[in-house]
């Protein structure tokens, strides 16, 4: 009887999320509800794990309840710690969900809600989840041990440099576009640059009360952080009517990226305890905080999604980014779907807390899920807007116009209605000068939320609920800048230290300093031209981001399909592997656009050209025959950058193969480098509450 | 009720670390010897040792 009805029970999800996904995707022309996005999300997420996920744990990676974890067998009381099962998806949670679900679907938005809602859905369940799951599994198995290590024991060197590389790679980069988005965020907003700076010296008075009035009182300093913040939100709002004050806070965003790479290098010397580990406390509960309010809020407020399904855009002529909808949706949507990122923090991190294995499909495939259903939220909140707005507010001016006017009559032009009086009303609604050209994803996706916010709580607080959005997005994306820098500085002194060993001290203050500034001026160089880049610099920098963590997400695919084969599962490798050659198609394919297309907004050399003639001939404005030849430096560098991603994707991918066709001609490999059984001896009841 | 929102808070407690001292004196007193052994760390001292070493390594994503 219990089964009957548990089958019904599965049968009726099935049904309504069926009945959801049809409905989003067969509608056309009126607007349709948020909740069947959210109706849609849940029931796929609900299935696929319940099934999927439940037969990769079953009978692909053949979990064993009776195995002592990493946790049991190495506890220390530290760092190896048997935990809670609830616990330990907190903190795997709080660690994987960053910036990125929040800005890749709201760019994407550029095509319509459509594609961007399946990828988000299928790339979760499909891809995203069951990498962040078998490289749990896998790491666990291999007591804690780090993807770079776990290449480098089973495929060969060569993978495990490739996987070092990567990582440092994508960091740069990372860092860079969220970098953009803050600064784009603060532009001539006295208000946002008020409280985000505000952020700063509350995360160190919270890091010195943690540390020296009150030692280990977490959640006591914790409270007075947050008031703080939630204060420096409603402060910001005097200091943005007040004269003198205003002009304190009111920057180009020139003088703000200097700001921010001042920052970054301070806060990679600066001792963690003062501002990175507070900081970090501070963004983990505004997170937590302003999603799940997010979540209320679209339950209650049910708003409609006025964007159309599919936008004309899909054929590459998008004014957020160049490029069709293959491949370049599942580019920008890397984060929510499927990131690479996410292996690290499964590998090496999250296992040494994990009391039992039997608890992996819930930690790695579940958090995965949960971050998907952020990106969809996000996609929510970009979608509720008027077409027209959020156009205006996310296209550059360099595609649509420096003038009000000009913008406006251009994206009329394309069927989204919008006028400079709507525009203007908007802004002076949400306490700013201007919504237009705020490129980047984060001002769009703050209009959004303080709509959604202001309808379902009240409307009369626009201006706060924006500025509190953008402090919410500014927040924990310095807490990836800072802690990014930090981890690339570590990174580097390590390399540095194979060349000169004196530099691989972390604590000699010489190194710490050349090391830091040289992580610094690396991405800074990145942030530095997308902000004087006409056309907004986040178009070229977030597909190259794209690009970078699906190559990393290809990496840890490669070592867990590897394994896989290497374990007798040749069967059963497509698990792995069909996302793996997704990953391989879309990134090769687009690197091959970025490097080759015609298409000025697409292909780098393209873009390089037509500047380089366009310069040599005179016709560019004085202004931008300024930065010109930087802008085509930067456009080449660009170029070799991909190309670099996309050779270091097929090293590894062959190196994998080589490994896989040596084990199945029988033919000596690596062994495997799986510990031996031992028998957990845990009271499950104790760790298990 | 009741003894649900204990159970919530006793994992917000758990999440924050702000009971991290009190589960590394669990720890100290299953597995070590107060006479044999250096006595347990303060708390002060405990804390700093736990943040210092919470933040080796790839902590955030993107």
């Amino acid at each position: 009887m219990t089964n009957l009805l548990k089958n019904t029970l599965w049968l009726l999800i099935a049904v309504v999320g069926a009945a959801a996904i049809g409905g989003i995707a067969l509608n056309r022309g009126e607007s349709i509800n948020a909740l069947w996005f959210v109706t849609a999300a849940l029931c796929v997420y609900a299935i696929a794990y319940r099934f999927y996920a439940a037969w990769i744990a079953a009978t692909v990676l053949t979990i064993d309840e009776t195995r002592a974890t990493p946790a049991e067998r190495l506890d220390n009381g530290h760092d190896f710690t048997p935990t809670n099962r609830w616990v330990v998806f907190g903190h795997h949670f709080a660690a994987i969900a960053g910036p990125g679900p929040l800005v890749g679907p709201t760019l994407a938005a550029q095509f319509g809600y459509l594609p961007g809602t399946l990828w988000i859905l299928l790339g979760a369940v499909l891809g995203g989840c069951v990498q962040d799951m078998v490289i749990l599994f896998l790491s666990t198995r291999r007591n804690a041990r780090s993807l770079g290590q776990m290449a480098r024991d089973e495929l060969g060197r060569l993978g495990g440099n490739a996987a070092l590389i990567g990582t440092f790679a994508i960091m740069i980069i990372l860092i860079a576009v969220l970098g953009l988005v803050v600064v784009n965020a603060m532009k001539h907003s006295p208000w946002g640059t008020f409280t985000v700076s505000a952020t700063i010296p509350i995360a160190m008075l919270v890091g010195v009360y943690m540390r020296h009035l009150r030692p280990g009182q977490v959640l006591e300093a914790s409270a007075l952080g947050v008031a703080l913040l939630l204060l420096s939100v409603a402060a910001g709002g005097w200091v943005d009517s007040n004269e003198s004050w205003r002009a304190l806070f009111d920057h180009e965003g020139l003088t703000l990226a200097w700001a921010v790479m001042l920052y970054g290098f301070a806060a990679a010397i600066l001792p963690v305890w003062l501002l990175l580990a507070p900081r970090d406390y501070l963004s983990t509960y505004m997170k937590l905080g302003t999603i799940t309010l997010l979540a209320v809020a679209i339950v209650l407020l049910q708003p409609d999604v006025k964007m159309p399904a599919i936008t004309q855009f899909v054929d590459g002529t998008g004014p957020i980014f160049g490029g069709k909808l293959f491949p370049f949706v599942f580019i920008t949507i890397a984060c929510g779907a499927i990131s690479g990122f996410h292996a690290l923090i499964s590998s090496g991190t999250t296992p040494k807390l994990l009391a039992n294995e039997r608890d992996i499909p819930m930690i790695g495939y579940g958090g995965m899920a949960l971050e998907s259903l952020v990106a969809i939220m996000a996609m929510i909140a970009a979608t509720v807007l008027e077409p027209g707005v959020f156009f205006a507010i996310n296209s550059p001016a360099g595609v649509v116009g420096k003038e009000a006017v000009d913008a406006v009559a251009k994206i009329s032009a394309w069927g989204f209605p919008v006028t400079v009086e709507q525009m203007q009303h908007l802004a002076q609604q949400m306490g700013e000068a201007t919504l237009f050209a705020r490129t980047g994803g984060a001002p769009s996706l703050a209009v959004g939320m303080a709509s959604i916010f202001g309808s379902a709580f009240g409307d009369g607080l626009l201006a706060l609920w924006y500025h509190f959005a953008i402090m919410f997005e500014a927040i924990f994306i310095l807490t990836t800048l800072d802690a990014g820098t930090r981890v690339g500085r570590f990174m580097l002194q390590d390399m540095l230290g194979n060349i000169w060993p004196k530099m691989a001290e972390t604590s000699w203050l010489p190194s710490m300093l050349i090391s830091s500034a040289l992580v610094v001026s690396g991405w800074g160089y990145f942030l530095y031209i997308g902000v004087i880049d006409p056309n907004g610099g986040v178009n070229i920098l977030w597909p190259l981001f794209g690009i970078a963590n699906q190559m990393l997400a290809a990496i840890a695919l490669c070592v867990a399909t590897g394994i896989l084969v290497k374990s007798g599962k040749l069967n059963y490798a497509w698990v792995t592997g069909v996302p793996l050659l997704w990953l391989i198609i879309i990134t090769s394919t687009a690197a091959w656009e970025k490097l080759t297309s015609a298409d000025l907004r697409i292909g780098f050399f393209a873009a390089a050209n037509d500047l380089q003639d366009k310069l040599a001939a005179g016709l560019l404005p004085p202004e931008k025959a300024g930065v010109a030849p930087q802008l085509i430096f930067n456009l080449h560098l660009d170029a070799g950058l991909t190309l670099f991603f996309v050779a270091i994707l097929w090293l590894i991918v062959f190196d994998m193969l080589r490994v896989c066709g040596r084990y199945l001609t029988g033919k000596p490999v690596l062994p495997l480098s799986e510990t031996p059984h031992s028998p957990s001896s845990l009271i499950e009841e104790w760790v298990r509450d | 009720m009741i003894s649900k929102l204990k159970n919530l808070w006793r994992v917000i407690r758990r999440l924050s670390g702000d009971d991290a001292y009190e589960r590394y004196l669990v720890h100290y007193a299953q597995h070590h010897h107060a006479e044999t052994e250096a006595p347990p760390l303060s708390k002060a001292e405990f804390f700093k040792q736990w943040q210092d070493s919470k933040w080796q390594g790839i902590k955030r994503c993107c």
